[in-house]
Formats: structure tokens, sequence, C-alpha cells
């Protein structure tokens, strides 16, 4: 028998791989050409990748960037590439990409739309990174009052009357609830709400008059294209995360009637297309108001896509909240911590990391489906780009103009769904 | 069995049971569904007492201390504790719960805040202390419980037996007159247990009355002054360690001393 | 042991409203169920008041009247002399059929994109990257209308197919023509039918009703089939070889059945200045079906891949450690927890494509919102009926599908302590 004994006199030094292992014949090897199937595959993936190219690559390289109409563009790519070659006519877009970003904003005024962009980058900075300064978070807050006045003009004190509102009702909170904390709380939503139905409008008619500021006002019907997508998307988001958590909380409270209402709120929005409630917003929500009350249909529709989302991020934050496990819960309890304190501090910052993914993906959906206002008659870039191809001039013209507009999506889209991928990482990174 | 508290020299001289009563439980009844739970239990805590309650699982045992800062609801009977009664008043409730404090299994811990803040969260919010104040108690607590160094870090980075280091701290923070353990060591390596205990007895020394759910009988041995014994809901038996270990009286109680002590 | 009794409770004070567990729970909800009340009562009220200053009703009579309108696809007897609920059938099944093919489609494009995303092989791995991308981040109206407008604008003429040298071939042996008109398709005919059922509602082909019995039976005896087996492996611990017989069970009663009604396909012919026989799909149905089939897929396709990431590497190792072939670890381990998690989202998917056929108005294709909530609408004046009903029917829908999904998943939920 040998002997089994053996001890090591000295350890080995870590050696590269052969070179086999290594490289980009390696690399090439080991993914594209593995097996058989592997092949097909990979030549399979070529085959397509050339189609693409070879269709796209020469109608892009022939593209007509000046021109008048189809015709004329049709005629130039004729003239410098031969009879029968086709094209794209980028012409359409240099003659009438201003209508489709900014519908019938005056010309003049396209600095007030440019500008609220511009602000709204920076009153989002605070919220997206951490790095930004938090003092940019007051900013952050009266942006909603500064976008609106910006982008439908009129006197200043109206928008600064409104916000005037909830810092009435926050005076009203701390004052009252010296007293008592819960008419601290019913203080906090009656006097804001008693100042905007009778005080708001008069006293910003009277700042008016005394100290005139006001940009020149512009009807709804000026909204279009882009822009329009943009406000009722960017409303939409800001409004529908609040109603949804609350939502969530109501439809996983003990409270029976709470939660009853909260689950037929939440399946009924969801039950029905998107579409039906904006012809609800649009037909027949004068039938619910007392008559004679009329208002502004991109509100109108502000409100329904707001309750819609709502609805969607309601279920996202329920899947988070359940994700929960119960001890965090009691752990709030036993610290003493009381319901809206622990949902505050304990419960949502978790809830809402956990569904963070759920949660842009809403708002993803949300800003995509704003294109279906084109169904009730307002100009988003949809309803824009074929009034475009019904003109005479760009009759039959559809690719470049589908290709603009959904570019303009996919930026915005795309860039919000690499955000959410950016947070959780961040956000995951925090805890190992 | 981790023997391992038995061979510190355990510090007695301020571990004084003094006859002022903490806690007073009579004929509480408590029931899951159908399920009768906990039965008829009577007992009173002196301040300054050190018990630990054993038994089975399924025994009740969980269910009665989270009874005592009402995790769970009671149905009938009585449950004092420091002179507050515990019915479905939510003050006396909120009065209860920040002056007993609580340590989980499973640490329960909150993930998204740093340790420090985990700590200072409840006496800013619940006890309105300044932020700066807060934080020194927070860090006298850590280094109390021998992880200052870690007040930054997130609970994830930490081992299970410093998270449950800093589940105390947090407990502490609130400056409890009476601390609730639930089975504190059970979800612990082995060698992670012992610091936890360390912490528990140094706990013990300075007087916290203190009520441990545990199976760790040198702990109970060394600390406690009261072992209780429950099974089906009911405390069969009581009695000082010395007595309970060496001389039980009930059988169901040397069944299950024999079985845990047995190997 | 004792009982103890209750001690007397202190008297009811009104601070206990709030600040008692009992009665808070109490206070918030009956204030919460006023404001409803007084809500709805509010809605109420102003609809009443504002029927009546329109000199409007509130009645479904006008679903009996004569609809008077024409709808270019069905499939159920219409005629513009039919009343507004056929109209609003019509559109119903227009909208089921919709959604039942968009469903298929999208499954099979989104399961095979969901797993070559996954494949080692990168080039294909980022190719299905790309396409999943970019249909999930642009608007599924713009693919829709682009569909529809490439259909219209780009598809030959009837004519191109005409005369000695056609522009224009048609397909998979002359029996697909693609038109600007729409797309041509062989039908399905008997020429030993076995007539109709008249259901009350429309007639349904017996020979449909005879094809799906023998499919159900067949799948029956195949289900048998495969019981046996099952049993005879636990007697014996060797299944016995069915695959043949399975083959056999499936096939032979159809064809059977096929032969036996004379089956045979009705090509798309050339005739005059346009296709005759074949069944034509319009190009609003195409373009509905392709854009939003190949849309969804991209979300199917991600659910598909979370499934299959979502089983933990554990388990196959664990399979494979036991000694099961790979196949076999796939069918017995690996595929019941990826149905589990592949097959809730796969449905709530389905519940947004049924959905998502209501923007069919896009392109005039005639569903539910176009013939209920469209047509038949704006003839009758009835906006808060129309709406109500077509709300109702999509909510209902809706539910229905999301309790199959509530039932699938009480089904394959794990047991757990």
């Amino acid at each position: 028998m040998e002997d089994a004994s053996y001890v090591r006199s000295e350890m080995l030094p870590a050696q590269s791989p052969p070179a086999s292992e290594t490289g980009i014949v390696h690399w090439v090897r080991a993914n594209l050409l593995s097996s058989v199937g592997n092949i097909v595959l990979t030549l399979a993936a070529i085959y397509v990748i050339y189609l693409i190219a070879a269709t796209i690559g020469p109608w892009l390289y022939r593209s007509v960037w000046n021109a008048g109409s189809l015709q004329e563009c049709r005629a130039i790519i004729e003239a410098n590439f031969g009879p029968g070659k086709s094209g794209a006519c980028f012409a359409v877009i240099a003659q009438r990409w201003e209508q489709i970003v900014f519908g019938f904003y005056p010309r003049e005024l396209y600095w007030r739309p440019t500008l609220t962009l511009v602000l709204m980058l920076v009153a989002l900075g605070p919220i997206l990174f951490a790095w930004v300064p938090r003092q940019v978070l007051w900013f952050s807050i009266t942006f909603p009052a500064v976008a609106f006045w910006l982008l439908w003009g009129g006197t200043v004190w109206l928008p600064v009357m409104i916000v005037a509102g909830f810092v009435l009702g926050y005076v009203a909170f701390r004052v009252v609830s010296e007293l008592n904390g819960l008419a601290g709380v019913v203080a906090a939503a009656v006097v804001p709400v008693l100042w905007w139905l009778f005080l708001c409008g008069p006293a910003s008619d009277v700042l008016q008059s005394i100290l005139p500021i006001a940009l020149r006002e512009l009807g709804s019907d000026q909204f279009g294209g882009f822009l329009l997508s943009t406000v009722i998307g960017i409303s939409g988001i800001v409004f529908s995360l609040p109603i949804g958590i609350l939502l969530a909380l109501g439809r996983q409270s003990d409270l029976l009637i709470v939660k009853t209402f909260c689950v037929c709120f939440i399946e009924g929005f969801r039950g029905v297309p998107l579409i039906t409630l904006l012809f609800v917003a649009s037909l027949l929500l004068n039938y619910f108001l007392p008559p004679g009350t009329t208002f502004d249909v991109i509100l109108r529709v502000i409100i329904m896509v707001t309750i819609f989302a709502a609805a969607y991020i309601a279920e996202v934050v329920r899947g988070g909240l359940a994700a929960l496990p119960r001890g965090q819960y009691e752990a709030a309890d036993s610290l003493g911590l009381d319901y809206w304190k622990a949902q505050r501090l304990i419960i949502m910052p978790q809830a809402l990391k956990i569904s963070i993914p759920g949660i842009v993906g809403t708002f993803i959906g949300l800003f995509k489906d704003t294109t279906l206002v084109s169904f009730i008659s307002l100009s988003d870039p949809m309803q824009i780009v074929s009034s475009i191809r019904a003109n005479t001039e760009w009759n039959g013209i559809y690719w470049e103009l589908f290709m603009f507009v959904g570019l303009l999506f996919f930026i915005f889209c795309f860039s919000m769904s690499r955000y959410s991928m950016y947070l959780e990482r961040k956000l995951k990174t925090d805890h190992r | 069995m981790a023997e391992a508290a038995l061979d510190h020299t355990i510090d007695r001289s301020r571990m004084k049971v003094t006859d002022e009563v903490a806690i007073q439980i009579s004929g509480m009844n408590k029931w899951y569904g159908t399920f009768h739970v906990l039965r008829d239990i009577n007992m009173s805590v002196m301040k300054g007492e050190r018990i630990v309650i054993c038994g089975p699982s399924g025994s009740g045992k969980s269910t009665l201390i989270r009874c005592i800062n009402r995790l769970e609801e009671h149905q009938q009977g009585t449950i004092i504790v420091d002179g507050t009664e515990l019915t479905s008043d939510l003050k006396n409730i909120d009065i209860v719960r920040s002056e007993v404090g609580m340590v989980f299994q499973h640490f329960n811990l909150f993930p998204h805040l740093t340790i420090l803040e985990n700590l200072t969260l409840a006496p800013i919010w619940v006890r309105k202390v300044p932020k700066k104040e807060a934080d020194e108690t927070a860090m006298y607590f850590l280094q109390k419980v021998k992880i200052p160094e870690q007040a930054h870090k997130y609970p994830g980075q930490l081992s299970g037996g410093q998270q449950q280091r800093v589940a105390i701290a947090r407990s502490l923070c609130m400056k409890p007159r009476i601390m609730l353990f639930d089975e504190p060591t059970s979800a612990l390596d082995p060698e992670m247990i012992k610091e936890v205990l360390d912490t528990m007895i140094s706990l013990a020394e300075e007087g916290m009355t203190m009520i441990c759910v545990t199976h760790e009988m040198g702990f109970a041995q060394a600390v406690a002054n009261r072992v209780i014994f429950m099974d089906q809901g009911q405390i069969v038996e009581q009695n000082a360690p010395r007595e309970f270990f060496n001389n039980p009286k009930s059988d169901r109680t040397k069944l299950f001393l024999s079985q845990i002590l047995g190997h | 042991m004792t009982v103890a009794l209750d001690p007397p409770k202190a008297s009811f004070r009104l601070g206990m409203l709030l600040y008692d567990t009992r009665y808070r729970s109490i206070t918030i909800q009956v204030i919460f169920m006023i404001l409803i009340v007084v809500f709805f009562f509010w809605l109420y009220e102003n609809v009443v008041t504002n029927l009546r200053a329109a000199g409007k009703d509130f009645s479904f009579g006008f679903l009996w009247t004569r609809a008077g309108y024409d709808i270019n696809q069905m499939l159920v007897e219409y005629s513009s002399d039919s009343t507004h609920a056929r109209a609003l059938l019509v559109g119903l099944l227009n909208t089921l059929f919709l959604a039942f093919i968009t469903c298929i489609l999208a499954t099979v494009i989104g399961v095979i994109a969901g797993v070559l995303r996954l494949s080692k092989n990168v080039l294909v791995a980022r190719l299905m990257e790309v396409y999943i991308e970019t249909f999930r981040n642009v608007p599924v109206v713009l693919w829709i209308v682009l569909v529809n407008a490439i259909m219209a604008v780009s598809m030959p003429e009837p004519k191109d197919y005409r005369g000695e040298n056609p522009t224009a071939e048609m397909l998979f042996f002359d029996s697909v023509a693609i038109t600007n008109r729409g797309v041509y398709v062989p039908e399905p005919l008997f020429s030993r039918s076995l007539g109709n059922t008249d259901i009350g509602i429309f007639l349904i082909s017996n020979d449909l009703l005879a094809i799906m019995a023998v499919v159900l039976a067949s799948i029956w005896g195949y289900r048998r089939l495969q019981a046996n087996a099952t049993r005879v492996q636990n007697d014996t611990g060797v299944r016995p070889v069915t695959w043949w017989k399975g083959l056999a069970i499936i096939v032979l009663p159809l064809a059977a059945l096929l032969a036996a009604t004379g089956f045979h396909l009705g090509y798309p012919e050339l005739k005059g200045f346009n296709f005759v026989g074949g069944v034509q799909a319009r190009n609003s149905l195409v373009a509905m079906w392709l854009a939003l089939s190949i849309y969804s897929a991209t979300y199917i396709a991600e659910s598909v891949r979370a499934g299959i990431l979502a089983i933990s590497r554990g388990q196959t190792e664990a399979a494979l450690a036991l000694g099961l072939q790979p196949g076999l670890a796939t069918r017995l381990v690996i595929l019941p927890q990826a149905m589990r998690v592949v097959v809730p989202p796969l449905i709530s998917q389905y519940l947004s494509i049924t959905k998502n056929t209501s923007l069919a108005l896009a392109v005039g294709y005639m569903d539910l919102r176009s013939t209920l909530g469209g047509i038949t609408m704006n003839q009758t004046g009835r906006e808060l009926e129309c709406m109500l009903l077509l709300m109702g029917t999509y909510l209902t829908i809706s539910l229905v599908i999301s309790s199959l999904m509530n039932i699938y998943n009480s089904s394959i939920k794990l047991k757990e302590r």
C-alpha cells in the first residue's frame, strides 16, 4: 500500500489561463460559434441585420432635407440617384417639426415652453439625483405653479394665490394642531378648500389691479404636439403617485368600507380602456357636474389620465407593501410610531423602493397613452401627423413622420426606464 | 446549549428586585379564531426582575410577551404595565409602547436606514428629542453594545449578532423601563450567540427589568431570578432557576428539560 | 381552569370615538361612508338636472331600434336593418376575435423573443433587446397607424396581380394575396356540410361544432392514454411508449371527420377588379393584429425572461444532481416553476391586449367601441347610456379574465407556512 501522507513543500503561484481561453477569438468561439445551433442563430442574426441595414441604409443615404412637397422630394432623389430610387424625405420634418413639437403655440412665444422645459429639468434635479443641493427642492415644489403660469399665461397672481392656499393650509395645521391634533388635520383640509373656492379668485383680481404682472393668455386649443403630450404626461405622473399610494394603503387597510371602496375604484378603472375614460371626460363630464360648469378640456383629460394611472400605481405599490416582512410593521409598532409615521418613515420608503420598476413602467405607459387624446380631437403629435399627411403636399408620406414622432417618445420613455434601472442599482448597493 | 454565559463573572450588585410591580397580568385569555392560545395567565413582574420564559414551540410564550406591548390583542383579563392598563385606548397603547422595549427573533432592523438612523428614529419622532441629542444617545448605546464603528453602515452589511446588538441598542435609545426579548438568539449562528447574550447580561447587571423568551438555559441560570415554563398556553411551573433546573416539580417540565438538556 | 370575566368597562366617553381602537375604525368608516354617499348623491342630482335640462330621459330602449348603418367586417349576420343591440353584438364579437388572435400571435412572438433574449449568442440577444426596447418605448397607436399606412400605401393594388406580367405575386402557392384593400386568405369549405344551428342569437356552423367536439374528445382520449401510462409506470416502474398512439388519437378522428364532411379550401381568385373567394381580412384588422401583437409581444418577452431568470440555478443543479436527464429536469422541475412565474403576467398582458383593441378607432376596425361607442352613440345621441354600457362591457370582460387568473393563481400557490 502506498503511503497516503503528503505535505506540500511550496505553494503554487497563480498562472494565467491558456491562450485558448482568452482573447477575441475565444470570445467569438464561445459566444457565437459554440454549437451548430449557435452557428445557425449567428448566421440568421447576421442576415437580419444585413436586411435591415440594406433597406434603411441607402434610404437614409438618399435623404432630402430641403423640399416643399413629396413630389419635389422624389424629383430631387430621381435627379440625384437615378429613376426608381427611393429615399427619405426629411424635408417634411425640416418644414413641420415646430408644429409637431409645439402644436399651435404662437411662434413668437416658443420661449415659454422651452423655458418651462429647462426649469423642469432644474426642478427634477434634486428628485432624481442625490448630488443636487437639497435647497433646489423648494423650487421643485413651486414648479407646477411656475409651469402653469408660463404655459397658459395670464396674471401671475392666480398661481401665486393657489400656492398661497397650500401655505394657508400648513399655517392652519400648525396653529390648530397646537390645540388638538385631529382638529389640525381637519383645519389643514378645510381652510385651503374654502380659500380656493371663495377668496382665491377675487384676491388675485385685486392684486392684479394693484400690481399688474401678466403674460399673454393662451387657450388650451393652442396646445398641441409633443408639448401637449408632455403637459398631460408629466401632470399625470406628478399627481397619480400620491393618489395611487393612498389607494394602495386603503386597499391594505383593515377598515372594511374604505377597503371595499378602494378595491372597486382600482378594479373599476383598471378594467376599462383609457380611451373610454377619455370619452367620458370629453362627452359625459358635463352630465355629472352642476349645470353651466365648464372647465378646460386639457384639465379634464389630466384628471382622467391621473385617476387611470393612479389605479395602476396602487396595484404596483400594493405589491411592494405585500413584499415587506411583517416584522417591519411590528418593529415600528413596538417603537411607538403611529400609523402615519410608521408608513412615512418605515413602510413607504421600502415599499416604494421595491416597486420602482413597476411605478416607472406605469409612468412610461401613461406617457405613451397620452397619444390617445387625439381620439377626442386634441392635437397630440399623432393628430398633427395625420393632418400633415392629409395635406396635398405631403400626401403619401409616413415613414419619416412616424420615425420623428416615435423617436421623440422613445427618447423620453427609454431614458425613464434606464433611470429606473440606475435608481434600482443605486438603492441596492446601499444595502450590501 | 451555549453555556458560554456561565464563565462570565456576573456583577449582581445592582440586580435588585424591588417590591414595586412593573407588569401585572391577571386572568388573561387569548384566542386565535377558535384556538385558545393563552389560557388564564396570571403573573406579576416586579421592577428589576429578570424572567426567562421557556417552553416547547407553540406553547404561547411569544404570544404572551407580544401581548405585553399589544402587538397582539388579548380578549379577556387585564394587563397593567407600569400603572397603565392595556385596553383598546390608543393613548394607553402609545404610553406602554414607549415604556417597553422589544427585541425580535429576526432583529427587524429597518434596512433602508443606517444603524445610526435606526437608533435615532423613534427618539426623534416619538419622544421629540432634538436630533443632536438623539445622535449622542445613540452613539452612547452603540458604544455599550460595542459596535460604535458601524454607525454609518446599513443593517445588511452587519453580521447577525451585530444586527441583534443594534436592535437591542435601538430599543434602549427609547430609555425603556422594561425590555422584552422574543427568542433573541434563535436566528443566530453559535459563535454570535455569545456576543448577544453578553449584551443582555450587562443590561441585567444595570438593573433592567427583563422578560426573555429563550432556550438559552445557561443564560437563565446565570441571570434570571425566575424561570417560567409554559405549555399549551398555560403557565405550568415557575421557580427560581436553581430550583427549576435541579428539582422540577411537574412531569411536563421534567420531560422538556430532559429533551433540551439531555444531549 | 377558571375563566376570568372582563372587569366592568369604563363608561363611554366621546373621546373614545377617536382614541379607542374599537370605535376609531367605525368612526373613520362612518365619516368616509357619509362623504361617499354625499358625493354620489351630488353626482346623481347633477345627472338628473342635466338630463332634464337637455330634455332627455335615461333608457336603454334605443337598443331595440333599427341601427341603419353598415358594418364592413362581421362574424355573424348583420345588416343595416338590424337593431343597435345586434350592432353591439357584432362589435363585441369583433373585439373578442381581435383580442383572441392577437393574444395567440403575441404569445408566440413573445415566448420566442424572450427565450432568444437570454441566448448565449450575443448577436441574437442584442438583436432581441433592440426589438424589445424599440417597440416598448413607442406608443402602440403609432405602430398601429404605421402598419395601416404601410398596408394602404405600399401594398400592391388588386390590378397589379392581373395581366400577362403581373407586378405582384400571390404567396404560399397562390393561396394568399396581400393587397392594399386587405389580405385574402383561403376559406375552409365543406362540400357535404352539416348545416347550421340557430342558437337564438346567431347561426353557428355544425361543421365547426363537430370539429370542436372531435378535438375535445381526442384530447380526452389522449389524457386517458397518458393517465394509463402513468398507472403502468407506477405499477411496473417502466413507462410504456405512447407517442405513436397519442399521435393517432389526435390526428385520425379529425382527419376522418374532415374527409367525411368534404373539407377543402376555397382560394381567393382575381375576378375583374377585385379578388373573390377566400376570406378577406381588411387592412384595419390586419394592422391592428400585427401592430398590437408585435407591441404586446415585447411585454410577454420580458415576463418570459423574468420567469426563466426567477428559477434559481440551484433548482436545475438539484434536479441534475438527482440524475434526471436535462429534458426530464426541464419538464418535471423547471417548467412547472417557470409557469408559476410567467402565467400571471401573461394573463394580465392578455387583459391589456383586450383593452388595447379599443384603439381600433385609429384605423376604423369595427369593434365594440366603434359600433356601440361610435356610430350608435352619434346616431342616437345617448352618450350616457352608450358609455355606461360600453364601460360595463369592458369591465365585465376584464373581470372575467382576472377572475380566471385568480383561480389559476390560487391553484398553483405554493403551500407555505
